[in-house]
């Protein structure tokens, strides 16, 4: 069970799409339903951020299991702006948009593994993964 | 997706559907805000029943929506918060973002608590 989908994110429509998308795919993992909403709720903030700093960018969500373990990746890939100081950007609160400047630290919290990379002017790499408990 | 709106007397109804985007949210308040003047509305309830997440941008919304909205002279009621979207919530800190805006379990209740408020806000005139 390797199921993979990707989605192009360009639009706030794309943000509502990812959503049923992830709950769809989390749901036949067998995700409690609140786990559903934390994931749903770190992946709309995942994909707003897409749209709000580079405009377009892709979610990948693909199912893992490791030995015993199964659980959700979420893979969020832009070439936009990139985050200069990631730590900042981290911290709650901390916005150089439009936002509450929650989004990164939100998605982290709901998460319970979360990565990111990123290069000022070349883009930024998101991998986050909810394992089922 | 334009969220149904109902009028019920001096109330506003909005119910929330589960596919909003952020655009509808925004839509929703600029209607709200102007239907309240045109309607004289005293009370405004916003059902989130059916909303799938409410995430850094609902929760802001929802308060700016409420605030401006007070601002037209009129108070509202957040109604249906789901237990997974409360806790999320909570673990979030937005519970914190959003006080200030009343939220009640059921519409019974919303409706039970603005008709108070109106009667209180008579009685002192």
């Amino acid at each position: 069970m390797t199921d993979v989908v990707q989605i192009a994110i360009r639009s706030d429509s794309d943000i509502v799409m990812v959503r049923q998308q992830a709950r769809a795919l989390a749901k036949e993992l067998g995700f409690s339903a609140s786990d559903l909403t934390l994931i749903a709720t770190a992946l709309s903030e995942l994909a707003r951020n897409i749209v709000e700093y580079a405009q377009q960018g892709e979610i990948i969500l693909s199912q893992i299991k490791q030995g015993e373990l199964r659980g959700l990746v979420i893979g969020a890939r832009d070439s936009g702006p990139g985050i200069a100081d990631i730590e900042r950007a981290m911290l709650d609160g901390y916005s150089t948009g439009k936002g509450l400047g929650l989004g990164l630290p939100c998605a982290k919290r709901l998460m319970d593994e979360f990565e990111i990379t990123s290069c000022v002017g070349q883009g930024t790499t998101i991998k986050a993964t909810k394992w089922v408990h | 997706m334009k969220t149904p709106i109902l009028k019920q007397g001096p109330y506003l109804i909005a119910s929330l559907q589960a596919e909003q985007s952020d655009t509808d949210l925004l839509e929703l308040q600029e209607v709200l805000v102007e239907q309240v003047g045109r309607f004289r509305s005293r009370g405004v309830i916003l059902d989130v029943t059916l909303l799938d997440v409410m995430d850094s941008f609902a929760t802001r919304t929802l308060r700016n929506m409420a605030q401006a909205i007070r601002l037209r002279g009129a108070e509202t009621i957040i109604v249906g918060i789901r237990p997974e979207i409360a806790f999320a919530m909570v673990q979030l800190g937005l519970d914190v973002r959003l006080s200030g805006v009343q939220t009640t379990l059921d519409l019974e209740e919303a409706l039970a608590i603005l008709d108070r408020q109106r009667q209180e806000g008579m009685c002192r005139d």
